[in-house]
């Protein structure tokens, strides 16, 4: 199969929303400028023209509930906003109305609107560029909450929401934006609220979701080199949570350890915990998670690569919880790197 | 808004319809079956009728939380609406959504929400979506003075402005925000100039003379029916009870009896039946016809509400989704 970058994908998603349904609409800051939104809006405006690829005004609170009226009426808008931080801003129309829609005016109506939200990292991002907010949206009954980590997902998916009759709130992580993978030409009419294995182990299941998925699969190939066989399974969705595949690994492996992009506390990981210790799972050893710590984010790369869990961080930790005393020290192959870039060739600024 | 009576008592009658509403409403309140704060529009009736008697079926309208004469006005189903009141499976939203989420899509009353501001924007996305689909067909949003003090109402009318939207942003200006008055929340200035610096003209005028509203809510409609964009108009009112509730609440001292007795006699009922003019003994007769028939649809809707059955308890978790 060819391969495309995660952004193409995304842009390839749109492209063929665009071209299919004449209720989307693509709408957000820099949406139809050259720069494209880091690339994944680039051309549409010229193949789809302007009243369908549409710049705004900076006003995430207002564009966001024209997002929900239009949706109500039968369109289904794309709203990019290019940070979390920024959809702060518009978390009244997104928490208190597209949420709350359908079940509030008794199924009557639902609102078909699809927010994109980039989660940034890395060189100087700092605490209002970073912000991986996933467990906020993901509290709220009504919305789903999709975080792929391949390119066939951040296509598959984002046009998977868009379709689907539910406000989806679609979080992308910078940091996979230039990964490559296969991609299908078509769409291949991919559901939301199903997770994935990626790679099936024996000790131990890491659950992780987006940019942290990359970082699990990496754990897990460090813990093969001293014998340690790790399970990955990768959400996809945060909400719905798929807790089938989850559940299945876990009685099999009896070890479980998540890995989040957001904050610990009060997060993804700890519902996961919760929903396997209510599933009456009987663990070998005790639960670890990753994620980030209770602080905002630093800007310096001298805090914010002691501020971010790593491959090496989750593999270390599950090698003592496996093999305890005995365990031999994993080498960090990053070890004298500068850790907060993702790629070589990126020279910033974002 | 065709209520089957003359043109010219249509309005008169729809107001006079929203008020026995809101009466009876209020007359059961205490009972403690309609547990559900209500925003009653006792004194607001004008604009919501004056404005409607410009819109077709097709035209889409949103309110606040207090939307009763909107809804009502724009053709929402009596019996629904009480039956949402009383919480009641038949009711517009199954009983979910209560007094401030009132809905009606079968004659275009497209929902409200108290949020301050929220429908605004809402609102707007539904322009939006006519401007490109549906042209000719416009949208009505109503709000008060207060959610002209939201960052969203300034970023809904630029962005109508922009994009030449279909809508009509109607303000009700009521001079409370719960208890708080004007002269604490704005400075001293119209509230109307707001929307000329996103170049929306801005129409000020009587909110309890219902001709004057129909005057200048024909001038906007047509305007947005003709694609020339949107428009903003201020409607000067007041409410006669409280924010919420059907108590008269002058003892929170707020506001004086002075004020409410000024207001008492710019009443848009009685404005109207002064401006209409007619002969004391047709207006009996007229007057009696009218409350007869509007008792009667009253009646019939309270029936209609406390003999529905309540949700099944297995809707608590339903159509959290669509599916």
């Amino acid at each position: 199969m060819r391969k495309l970058s995660f952004a193409s994908a995304i842009l390839e998603a749109q492209e063929y929303l665009l071209a299919n349904d004449p209720s989307v609409f693509v709408i957000g800051l820099g949406v139809p400028t050259n720069a494209g939104v880091f690339g994944t809006t680039v051309g549409l405006v010229k193949k789809f023209g302007p009243d369908r690829v549409l710049d705004m005004p900076a006003s995430e609170n207002g564009m966001t509930g024209m997002g929900v009226g239009a949706a109500i009426a039968g369109m289904r808008p794309i709203m990019v906003h290019n940070r979390v931080d920024f959809a702060v801003l518009a978390m009244e129309p997104i928490v208190n109305q597209a949420a709350k829609w359908f079940y509030t005016y008794g199924g009557q109506v639902s609102c078909p609107l699809t927010v994109r939200l980039i989660i940034g990292r890395g060189w100087g991002q700092g605490p209002q560029h970073s912000q991986s907010l996933q467990a906020w949206f993901a509290h709220v009954p009504g919305l789903k909450v999709v975080m792929p980590t391949t390119p066939s997902d951040a296509k598959q998916l984002l046009i998977a929401a868009v379709n689907d009759p539910a406000p989806v709130i679609v979080l992308e992580h910078r940091w996979l934006y230039d990964t490559v993978g296969p991609v299908a030409a078509q769409s291949t009419g991919e559901q939301l609220g199903v997770s994935r294995l990626m790679a099936e182990g024996t000790d131990v299941t890491l659950v992780s979701c987006s940019y942290m998925t990359l970082e699990c699969l990496e754990a897990a190939r460090l813990l093969a080199t001293i014998g340690v066989s790790a399970s990955v399974v990768d959400l996809r969705t945060v909400s719905p949570l798929d807790m089938t595949t989850i559940l299945g690994s876990v009685e099999h492996t009896r070890r479980l350890v998540v890995a989040d992009t957001g904050h610990t506390w009060f997060g993804i990981s700890g519902e996961i915990l919760a929903r396997v210790a209510e599933a009456g799972i009987n663990l070998l050893s005790r639960p670890l998670r990753y994620g980030l710590p209770n602080a905002p984010t630093p800007t310096t790369a001298s805090l914010s690569d002691v501020y971010y869990p790593r491959a090496i961080d989750i593999a270390r930790g599950i090698s003592s919880q496996v093999m305890g005393a005995n365990a031999p020290l994993l080498e960090d192959p990053d070890l004298g790197k500068p850790l907060d870039w993702p790629q070589r060739a990126f020279t910033g600024p974002y | 808004m065709t209520n089957g009576w003359p043109h010219e008592l249509a309005p008169y009658f729809e107001m006079l319809r929203i008020r026995r509403v809101e009466e009876a409403i209020a007359r059961r309140y205490s009972d403690q079956q309609m547990r559900t704060p209500v925003h009653f529009c006792i004194g607001q009736e004008a604009p919501a009728v004056g404005v409607s008697m410009h819109l077709t079926l097709a035209d889409q309208v949103m309110s606040a939380h207090r939307n009763h004469a909107h809804y009502l006005a724009k053709g929402g189903d009596l019996g629904r609406m009480i039956a949402e009141l009383y919480g009641r499976s038949t009711g517009c939203c199954k009983g979910r959504g209560g007094s401030q989420h009132l809905i009606d899509t079968s004659v275009g009353f497209a929902g409200a929400a108290p949020i301050l501001g929220s429908t605004i924007s809402i609102a707007t996305g539904i322009a939006f979506k006519l401007a490109k689909f549906n042209p000719g067909e416009v949208v009505v949003t109503y709000f008060g003075d207060a959610a002209c003090e939201e960052g969203v109402f300034h970023e809904s009318l630029a962005f109508a402005s922009l994009h030449s939207l279909p809508i009509i942003y109607v303000c009700e200006n009521n001079l409370y925000s719960v208890h708080s008055p004007m002269e604490s929340r704005q400075p001293d200035r119209p509230i109307a100039e707001l929307a000329t610096g996103h170049r929306v003209p801005s129409f000020e005028g009587d909110g309890n003379d219902v001709a004057e509203v129909s005057m200048l809510a024909s001038t906007a409609v047509n305007r947005a029916r003709n694609g020339a964009g949107p428009s903003f108009l201020v409607f000067n009112t007041y409410r006669i009870v409280g924010h919420v509730g059907p108590e008269v609440d002058l003892n929170l001292g707020y506001r004086t009896q002075d004020e409410l007795d000024h207001w008492e006699r710019k009443d848009p009922l009685v404005q109207e039946m002064r401006r209409l003019g007619l002969p004391t003994a047709a207006w009996k007769e007229l007057s009696d016809q009218m409350e007869d028939s509007i008792t009667l649809e009253i009646e019939s809707a309270f029936r209609f509400a406390i003999e529905s059955p309540y949700p099944d308890a297995a809707e608590v978790a339903l159509d959290v989704v669509p599916s």
